[in-house]
């Protein structure tokens, strides 16, 4: 067991990665000599050299189209995007080829390529270096999603995504870079595509992920001291969403909130909402609430907080879950 | 100065520009001459001003986002010349869109200093009305702004097209357009895209890169391994390449440009060479990445100093006006300064009027749900919130 925050268990994850595998290899822009604007792949050019840890020129449809094309050359790039709002000129790359070769060929090709995007608000920043864009990704069939909230799933996360042989984005939770946790580097916590109750509770149910768990569960702790035993599932993939633990949690609990940083509107939460009641609809005491942005632009930072959910948005929602 | 330059590059021959030396003593150039000839001692004057305000203007943005009253600062140290001897040259009429370091180029189009800290402040992602200035927004996404240029200069061709075609009698100066942006953002694909359009619709643009030699910590071999002004050729346009850190080259530079696309020959790309000497940003550490040395050689090649040198020694000018300057620049730096500690957030529930330019239901729906939500923090408050929420859920 070791303490390490979340970046810094991202790091211990990647490296491991390359020392296991020769063809594992990190792409993008100032993530070597600067090891990253969060410093996340600090150390690592060094350690691994220029040819694994490739500082590259300023163009992430050249990033991702390129990784795509070593991947099918036999490698495992992992690209970083510098934040979530500068995904876009890769948009096509990742929806149109990567995530959508392997059916095409039949199953012929697989492009195992890792794209960390260090996602999400509530930073004080300027625009596009806040956003939480991964239901686009979660619409688009062929591409798996990863969100860790903590440095255990970071560090096996980074290495389980890396192994699989379908893209996988990981949805990293940047204001919590500096979150600090236990990892166990020994055993793998198993199948990072399954949801974790993090927390057991009997009279409602919080789904969470990334940078709102620890939201929820300072939510659960509070309701706790109302006397309300609030169960918590930090959601881990959000595709594939493991809908088993969250409807088994549902029908226990009757009550569920789904709160995510991302807005409301076609957002995860309604997604959830629709496969739980359809699965569970008899064991539901109230309708299913989603806390979310709203249908606006990411504001200026001086505002961003009224626009991100935070402890009083959810427990405002669980109040009215409990009111039916 | 030579930069690291990429192993494989295969030699540039595109000459480079300069009519300030680096002493600041007039080295002749037979293209671009001309075009400065006419330059007064009164007009390099308030260019030596626009200049040292903006540097003093870029020295107060880091000491307030060093106390906590910006959320980010990008500095403009070194590329001063680039930016103002770029911009002087334009007429009011010509469209500027710049990329989010251009702080000098803003100020010499008449922005008030405050009113670009705005965004920085963290309190609007824009900050003031493009149409004033004929000053579009910063952009953050690198390269974005590019292809708007151009399509904003299709425009103005096809306007002029129309007035000719109605028998309207051509104007003496058409409109010119400049885009503006980084050797980083060069590598996007946007800007090749942007260059055909321009190209195939001999589009009146001028883009100018200020080649500043990083991108963040990436130096300029990653991005290209030839000047970016010989790209130019390719597209069928010209491209030069000029001293960025000479203010009278960088003029002169434009000039010519300006005076091509007026003339309806379409694009032209001016690559200004200079050098980014602060941090890429408040949040960034060059130490990591570059060397001092490097910084202490363009330190030496420093465009105010280059002008100043020029002023003493070729026009006479004395110390009493550096040094009137200076306390001027103060003056602008301190109102600026207060100005910015004056500034009040915005109101959240302003901004759901603000998303659409027409009404939209679901805006205005959840704009009812926040302000419902907010009244239930109100300390007067009675009302029960399960009661007045929970149906309509
Ligand atoms: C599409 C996109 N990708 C990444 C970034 C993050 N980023 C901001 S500035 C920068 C470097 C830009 O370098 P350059 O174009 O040379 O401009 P300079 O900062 O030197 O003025 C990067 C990578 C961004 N803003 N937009
Ligand atoms: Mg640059």
């Amino acid at each position: 067991m070791t303490q390490l925050t979340v970046a810094k268990a991202i790091n211990a994850g990647l490296a491991r990665a390359m020392e296991e595998n020769p063809k594992v290899m990190l792409m993008g822009e100032d993530i070597g000599s600067l090891g990253g604007v969060y410093r996340v792949t600090e150390g690592l050019k060094s350690r691994f050299g220029a040819h694994r840890v490739l500082d590259t020129p300023l163009g992430e449809a050249g990033i991702v189209g390129t990784a795509v094309g070593l991947a099918e050359r036999g490698y495992r790039p992992v690209c970083e995007i510098q934040f979530d709002g500068f995904t876009f000129p890769a948009f096509n790359q990742i929806t149109t080829q990567l995530a959508k070769i392997h059916a095409r060929s039949d199953g012929q090709l697989t492009v195992p390529v890792t794209i960390r995007i260090p996602y999400g608000g509530v930073i004080g920043s300027v625009e596009h270096h806040s956003e939480s864009p991964e239901a686009l990704f979660a619409h688009t069939a062929g591409l798996r999603l990863l969100a860790p909230s903590n440095a255990q799933d970071a560090y096996w996360m980074s290495q389980q995504a890396i192994a699989c042989d379908d893209p996988v984005i990981i949805f990293e939770p940047k204001r919590r870079y500096w979150l600090k946790g236990e990892v166990d580097e020994k055993t793998s916590p198993g199948d990072p595509f399954k949801a974790s109750v993090i927390r057991e509770g009997e009279e409602a149910t919080i789904v969470a992920w990334g940078p709102l768990v620890p939201v929820a569960l300072a939510a659960a702790e509070a309701a706790r001291e109302d006397g309300r035993n609030v169960e918590v599932i930090d959601l881990r993939s959000l595709s594939p969403i493991d809908f088993d633990t969250v409807t088994a949690s549902v029908r226990k609990t009757g009550r569920l909130v789904i709160a995510h940083e991302a807005p409301t509107f076609g957002g995860l939460g309604g997604e959830i909402a629709a496969r739980v009641t359809e699965r569970a609809f008899y064991s539901l005491e109230a309708p299913v609430l989603r806390v979310g942005a709203y249908h606006l632009p990411y504001p200026p930072a001086a505002v961003e907080e009224n626009y991100v959910p935070d402890l009083d948005r959810v427990l405002e929602a669980l109040d009215r879950s409990f009111a039916y | 100065m030579a930069s690291r330059t990429h192993a494989g590059a295969v030699p540039s021959t595109l000459p480079r520009h300069q009519i300030l030396d680096e002493q600041g003593a007039i080295a002749d150039d037979p293209l671009l001459s001309p075009y400065v000839a006419d330059v007064t001692v009164e007009q390099l004057q308030h260019l030596y001003r626009s200049m040292t305000a903006a540097r003093r203007v870029d020295e107060e943005g880091t000491s307030l986002q060093r106390q906590g009253q910006l959320v980010l600062w990008v500095p403009l140290r070194g590329q001063e010349a680039a930016q103002v001897g770029s911009v002087w040259p334009t007429l009011p009429t010509d469209r500027i869109f710049p990329s989010y370091r251009e702080h000098a180029v803003a100020f010499e189009r008449g922005l008030a200093p405050s009113d670009l800290m705005r965004l920085f402040r963290g309190i609007t992602a824009g900050g003031w009305d493009p149409e004033e200035h004929n000053l579009n927004l910063y952009t953050m996404v690198l390269a974005s702004q590019v292809p708007h240029a151009v399509g904003y200069a299709m425009g103005t061709a096809l306007d002029r097209k129309a007035a000719q075609d109605a028998g309207t009698p051509p104007e003496t100066d058409p409109e010119a357009v400049i885009a503006y942006f980084g050797d980083g953002a060069s590598t996007e694909g946007e800007i090749h895209e942007s260059m055909v359009f321009a190209a195939s619709y001999d589009a009146p643009v001028l883009f100018f890169i200020q080649n500043n030699q990083w991108a963040i910590s990436v130096p300029f071999a990653t991005q290209s391994r030839v000047p970016l002004a010989t790209r130019a050729a390719g597209y069928g346009f010209e491209g030069l390449r000029v001293d960025g850190n000479d203010i009278l080259g960088v003029v002169a530079a434009t000039r010519y440009a300006l005076e091509k696309i007026r003339a309806g020959e379409g694009p032209v790309l001016i690559e200004a060479e200079t050098y980014r000497m602060g941090a890429h940003t408040t949040a960034d550490d060059p130490t990591k990445y570059r060397e001092r040395d490097e910084e202490e050689q363009w330190g030496h090649l420093d465009p105010v100093d280059r002008l100043r040198a020029h002023l003493r020694d070729a026009h006479g000018v004395e110390d009493e006006f550096f040094e009137t300057v200076a306390r001027e620049n103060d003056e602008i730096a301190q109102r600026m300064r207060a100005d910015v500690l004056a500034m009040t957030p915005p109101r959240f529930e302003d901004s759901f009027a603000k998303a659409y330019a027409e009404q939209h239901s679901l805006v205005d729906a959840e704009r009812a749900e926040y302000l419902d939500y907010q009244v239930g923090f109100a300390p007067q408050d009675e009302m029960d919130t399960h009661d007045t929420r929970g149906a309509g859920a």
